[in-house]
């Protein structure tokens, strides 16, 4: 089943126009899919909208996620650096839709968690691998990297491996050259890691 | 960045108490019963569960970030690692979101190939789920029958792959190879022999007084919390939630084949065992109509600048040539944009979400991991039940931590 059309729009496209207003910047269609590009501060609102008309029952959260397009070399959807990307699903209809925010470092996406419970866990993870913070959902604990992992693996800025991840003053990775403190696996201080026996 | 270094649990950092008089148990990450290193913090009053929370990321291997450095065709070897019970279904889903991207038509008989080999990983997937469930409910018993079942299975995909457990034969594009010689028989007796063999597994639990005790009422969703929580698959579907994405929104031809979809009404842990037996039932018979209707063809497309050409043809054509040189070396270079691409797999919607910025490697490669969204449920499930029903209750959400941790 496709998703009910009302007139040459999806009908959730217009229910979330009606909604919006101007905080809905742009619908796009690639591959058959319907992207809606909404006001960061106003995610919220969409996807109540989206959830709790009858006529529509998006009541399935599949996912979110985040993207940095910092290094994207074609045209935007959005200015921000990063997007966060919501997929909902609609049993009613089994239509599916996405919704994405644009975000930079220092700004805040309202969480979604007291709308949908299971988005707690993808919005950790989001700020876990990229920074993105999510008002009401902040976290003071890494969720899938290690506790004292610094930095955020999936901007594009972080490299993939070799040097700098293991052997940086800090700045990237695991912080196996804080010389204060004896890292994991090393029994006593000065052996590995420090510039006496690596030379540098 | 300050932390402490010490090594001991600590469970202070994880959450507040929020009783009086309560005793914080920690559980996993080395533990027989948390299906892999899930670690689960309980604070209990007496036996009773008042707050759980899950740790997770001990098997954070990096594998979003690692693909955005390699060629499409070779991301393919990340995606077994991610549900290394359900390898095949996770290659379906990545093939499907890079063919979504490529727009590219696949033959009719690599389609059938693939739904028999997703669904002979389902079938691998719910018998693991079912030995370990049992296992750690007592029942030792059913582990050493549907091991000797998912040996065959594994079999059966040694014979296509030359790996039990990590085939990546599901490629986008097709498949690796066709069916190999003799598979079409093993495949038939293992299809006669199964439902009697499962048959034999079911009756030692089904109406089994202990493992109905121990299941019974246990663990309680609803249709509309499975749905808000983000659960797919066999936990929504025992919550009485109709819906399969093979149903829904059939990919690879699953329109083609007649099938029901167990739906269980309470969406305790019982009916959730009942519908991942039955779901066994229901890929047995795909399976065997997959075969028996499968069609003649070529189990890959047949742009070339896609899927290798065949050796022979390597020999007498330059151009074949010229594409089997520049695709091992180059890959493709799918147009820019964005697709997501779902599967039913067997624990759930298994999607991945893929951008392309029109090189030959992904700008951002993500999965929609099924268990990860999937566990959230054992924190609110855990709460008010005694803490031997955790057991129960994470055996009945079938997590694999590959997939949670990535």
């Amino acid at each position: 089943m496709a998703a009910p059309m009302a007139g040459e729009e999806r009908l959730d496209v217009v229910k979330v126009r009606e909604a919006l207003g101007d905080a809905l910047k742009k619908v796009k269609v690639d591959r058959d899919d319907t992207f809606l590009c909404v006001e960061r501060d106003r995610i919220v609102d969409a996807i109540k909208a989206l959830k709790d008309d009858p006529e529509l029952d998006y009541s399935y959260f599949a996912e979110c996620l985040g993207v940095d397009y910092s290094a994207w070399p074609h045209e935007r959807d959005l200015e921000e650096r990063f997007e966060v990307v919501y997929n909902l699903y609609s049993l009613k209809h089994h239509a599916r839709i996405f919704l994405k925010v644009g975000v930079n470092d220092g700004q805040t996406v309202p969480t979604l968690k007291h709308v949908f419970v299971g988005a707690e866990f993808p919005e950790r993870e989001v700020w876990d691998l990229f920074g993105i913070v999510f008002a009401g959902n902040e976290q003071t604990q890494r969720f899938l990297l290690p506790d004292d992992w610094v930095g955020f693996p999936l901007r594009k800025e972080f490299p993939l491996g070799g040097e700098d991840v293991l052997f940086d003053k800090g700045e990237h990775g695991p912080a196996v050259e804080d010389i204060s403190r004896p890292h994991a696996g090393e029994s006593f201080p000065g052996k590995t890691g420090t510039e006496e026996v690596s030379g540098r | 960045m300050s932390h402490s270094t010490t090594f001991m649990p600590s469970t202070e950092t994880i959450f507040e108490k929020i009783g009086e008089n309560t005793m914080v148990v920690n559980m996993g990450p080395q533990h027989p019963s948390t299906h892999g290193v899930l670690r689960v913090i309980c604070e209990l009053e007496g036996e009773t569960i008042i707050q759980c929370k899950c740790q997770i990321g001990y098997l954070h291997t990096g594998m979003e970030k690692e693909a955005e450095y390699q060629q499409y065709q070779k991301c393919v070897v990340m995606t077994d690692r991610m549900d290394y019970l359900n390898a095949n279904g996770n290659n379906l889903a990545h093939a499907l979101a890079v063919e979504k991207l490529l727009g590219c038509e696949i033959p009719k008989r690599a389609q059938y190939l693939r739904v028999i080999l997703a669904e002979l990983s389902r079938i691998a997937s719910h018998l693991v789920w079912l030995g370990t469930h049992a296992l750690d409910l007592g029942a030792m018993t059913p582990y050493f029958y549907v091991w000797q079942q998912r040996e065959y299975i594994l079999d059966l995909f040694e014979m296509f792959s030359g790996v039990r457990m990590m085939p990546s034969w599901i490629v986008p594009g097709g498949l690796r190879g066709d069916m190999p010689d003799g598979f079409e028989e093993k495949l038939r007796s293992f299809l006669s022999s199964f439902p009697k063999e499962l048959e034999v597994v079911e009756n030692m639990l089904v109406e089994n007084p202990i493992w109905k005790e121990r299941t019974y009422d246990v663990g309680i969703l609803s249709g509309k919390q499975a749905l808000e929580l983000g659960a797919s698959g066999p936990i929504a579907r025992a919550s009485g939630v109709p819906w399969d994405l093979r149903k829904s929104a059939p990919y690879s031809s699953y329109e083609d084949f007649t099938f029901d979809i167990p739906v269980g009404n309470k969406g305790d842990v019982y009916d959730r065992f009942l519908v991942r037996i039955a779901e066994m039932k229901e890929s047995v018979k795909i399976i065997a109509q997959a075969i028996d209707g499968l069609p003649a063809g070529d189990f890959r497309t047949s742009d070339r600048k896609i899927s290798p050409p065949p050796r022979e043809e390597l020999d007498n054509s330059m151009e074949s040539l010229i594409h089997h040189f520049k695709l091992w070396t180059e890959g493709y270079r799918p147009p820019v944009g964005e697709a997501y691409a779902a599967v039913e797999g067997s624990k759930g919607e298994l999607g991945f979400y893929i951008v392309s910025d029109g090189s030959n490697r992904p700008y951002r490669w993500h999965e929609r991991p099924s268990s990860f969204m999937n566990l959230k449920a054992l924190e609110i499930l855990a709460v008010g039940r005694l803490i031997a029903d955790v057991v129960a209750i994470i055996g009945s959400i079938d997590i694999v931590l590959g997939e949670i941790d990535r």
